[in-house]
């Protein structure tokens, strides 16, 4: 996983509550065997018609929002389907950083170990710049390491994030290391269980 | 005494690995159930970093989300067969058993475990699959997972976890007849919308929920994740043991009975605090129906669609009417259906064969319906067979077809048409689930019975041959 301390990106605004992973990445994208190369297909069925054309009317076609790097969302982003594959096409298509009212537990856990930021802000000021980003250009500059947002205009925001997933996303940390060097606990705990 | 404790917290003490400050617990996995779709990348990124599967003896994989449910001797789509052989690989590798298609324990994950006994209360059980929680039922604390964690439970045994707070759905009173799991667990994230267990482990208890049947039970714990709760469980009482009693992966004799013990011995204790308490009367719950696409959108067979005036995120409810074809204020016996799907892992169980078996006996589906079984296992489809519900449903006009997913989520050919609108047993009405452009409506294996007969929904309770 890559790092991440900073990013500063335009942002999309996607104002719709709920957004499940079925949306995100729908099933017929499932199959592939690999992590990569899921961005073309993200909301495939809100992108695309069914003849595969661009819907002109869904935002993220617009030509004002072909750089975002930052996804503003409604509340509970992410909830249904465990797969993974929705943040691998998040992250493919470019974008780094989540910004929403709440998120669902599983899709959470799997944007932090892709390199994704999640972050969670209160509605209202959202809802602020969730209209800025539908009225022009907005660019945010998210530093994780102070954990606060700046807009164009210096507003300043402060966000929370639980120190050790913010650690793991400084670092990009890889768990499964950290977890093998604590081999010799685990094997004590299955001789101890009889597991 | 001992200072009363939730089930959950007597499971998740007794799996801690290791413990730090500011830190997530390390906790040990008992069960990793694993499927085609959400493995080849875990088992991938295992063998770049030349590590192997640390315990396959406690983990099991079966196919079921993409596997063809007719004509299975050649698996026409090619990316679909891919991934299965990838899986077949992967289990040779690294000596995991697999209920491969053609074997007689292949099913649907959260079928099986439980059918073979390898769910067993007390143990930590996970997958790459967000309904696990279905496991839940048996007294497990059971949670999906990404591909990530899949992987990290492969190579350590492990996950990092937070301790998860506790949210107790207390359900007095009892259903009504004709009221079923289903519309149960639909009432409920109804009445506490799709987010109230977002950070909670949910254990339902009260005396609807003692007295549902195990697989009553799974249909409720199934559906915890669409509460937004990753798992939810149930205390083990003598239902539970008399269910795993004599199954496959169950010890016998004088081992069972000292696990039997130390099962009743997990149940929540008398007077311990939960973090959250939501109650709910069972007796006022009536069939229930989705009209939306989010399984919080949800009213009585009775009611209708909501009206755009009395809603608080009206944007989307409208955008979900839009989708859905249908107006406000729409009564729900006036929706006609085209689709019926009784299957998945909330509802394809023998009991829920039966039951919608009953009630399309001797009848004939609506000939603007087309009507599809899908056991939710080999072993579901063999028992079916063996009382004849197989007879019923196809001299009914329901096709009768091999386990799996299918309809559930359309990965296979199983899938609804754009526009298509389907009266399906399965957890999830999310736009384009069961095929692109796909309207689905949630509802019980009864009133999936019911529409497919009737062409419309109507309330299971007033329709001729409604078991008590
Ligand atoms: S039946 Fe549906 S919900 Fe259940 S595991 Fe399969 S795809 Fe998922």
């Amino acid at each position: 996983m890559e790092a991440i301390q900073e990013h500063k990106g335009l942002v999309y605004p996607l104002n719709r509550t709920n957004v499940d992973t079925d949306q995100i990445i729908p099933k017929q994208f499932l199959k592939r065997i690999e992590r990569t190369g899921f961005g073309k297909f993200l909301f495939y069925h809100w992108r695309f018609d069914d003849d595969g054309n661009e819907r002109a009317d869904f935002g993220l076609n617009k030509p004002a929002y072909q750089d975002a790097t930052i996804l503003l969302a409604g509340e509970n982003f992410g909830c249904g389907s465990s797969r993974e594959h929705a943040p691998w096409a998040l992250l493919d298509y470019g974008f780094r950083v989540i910004i929403a009212p709440s998120f669902a537990d599983i899709f959470y856990n799997n944007a932090l170990k892709n390199g994704i930021i999640p972050i969670q802000l209160d509605e209202s000021l959202l809802k602020q710049w969730m209209r800025q980003a539908e009225e022009s250009a907005l660019v945010l500059d998210v530093d994780l390491e102070g954990q606060r947002i700046v807009d164009g205009h210096e507003h300043e925001v402060h966000f929370d994030i639980p120190a050790f997933h913010k650690e793991k996303l400084l670092n990009g940390l890889d768990e499964i290391a950290l977890t093998l060097k604590l081999e010799k606990k685990i094997e004590a705990y299955e001789k101890a269980l009889g597991k | 005494m001992a200072r009363p404790e939730t089930i959950v917290s007597k499971i998740w003490n007794k799996h801690v690995v290791h413990q730090e400050a500011g830190k997530p617990d390390l906790m040990y996995i008992d069960l990793h159930l694993v499927h085609e779709v959400t493995s080849p990348q875990a088992f991938e990124s295992l063998s770049l970093n030349n590590r192997k599967v640390r315990r396959p003896d406690l983990t099991y994989a079966t196919m079921d989300h993409n596997v063809p449910t007719k004509d299975r001797d050649v698996v026409k789509d090619q990316i679909a067969n891919k991934q299965m052989e990838t899986l077949r690989q992967n289990c040779k590798d690294h000596d995991i058993p697999l209920a491969d298609m053609a074997h007689p324990d292949q099913g649907i994950v959260h079928v099986i475990g439980p059918q073979l006994g390898l769910t067993q209360p007390g143990k930590t059980i996970v997958c790459g699959d967000s309904h696990t929680s279905t496991h839940g039922a048996f007294g497990a604390l059971a949670f999906g997972i990404g591909t990530s964690e899949v992987e990290h439970v492969l190579a350590t045994q492990t996950l990092q976890q937070e301790q998860p707070k506790t949210l107790n759905v207390h359900v007095e009173g009892d259903l009504g007849p004709g009221v079923t799991a289903k519309d149960l667990i639909l009432a409920i994230i109804a009445k506490f919308g799709v987010r109230f267990g977002t950070g909670y482990v949910m254990e339902y208890t009260g005396d609807a929920i003692r007295n549902l049947s195990m697989e009553g039970r799974m249909t409720v714990c199934n559906m915890s994740i669409e509460a937004g709760a990753r798992a939810g469980l149930i205390s083990p009482d003598q239902k539970t043991i008399d269910y795993l009693e004599g199954k496959e992966y169950v010890p016998e004799g004088a081992a069972f009975t000292e696990l039997a013990d130390s099962w009743l011995n997990l149940a929540t204790d008398e007077g311990a605090v939960y973090d959250k308490t939501v109650t709910i009367n069972a007796a006022e719950i009536e069939p229930q129906v989705s009209w939306g696409t989010n399984p919080g959108m949800c009213v009585p067979v009775s009611g209708a669609t909501p009206s755009l005036d009395d809603v608080d995120h009206r944007e989307d409810v409208k955008r979900a009417l839009e989708y859905m074809g249908l107006k406000e204020n729409q009564p729900m016996t006036s929706i006609a259906i085209d689709h019926v799907f009784i299957g998945s892992c909330t509802n394809s169980r023998i009991g829920d064969l039966k039951k919608a078996a009953a009630i399309v006996e001797g009848k004939q589906v609506n000939p603007q319906v087309r009507a599809i079984v899908v056991p939710g296992s080999f072993g579901v489809k063999l028992e079916a067979e063996k009382e004849g519900l197989d007879t019923i449903f196809k001299q009914a006009g329901f096709e009768w077809r091999e386990s799996g997913c299918s309809m559930c989520l359309g990965m296979n050919d199983d899938i609804v048409p754009p526009a298509g609108r389907c009266a399906s047993t399965s957890n999830r009405n999310f736009e384009g689930r069961q095929g692109n452009g796909a309207r689905t409506h949630l509802v019980s294996p009864e009133m999936a019975a019911a529409a497919a007969i009737e062409g419309h929904f109507v309330d299971v309770r007033k329709f001729a041959g409604v078991p008590n």
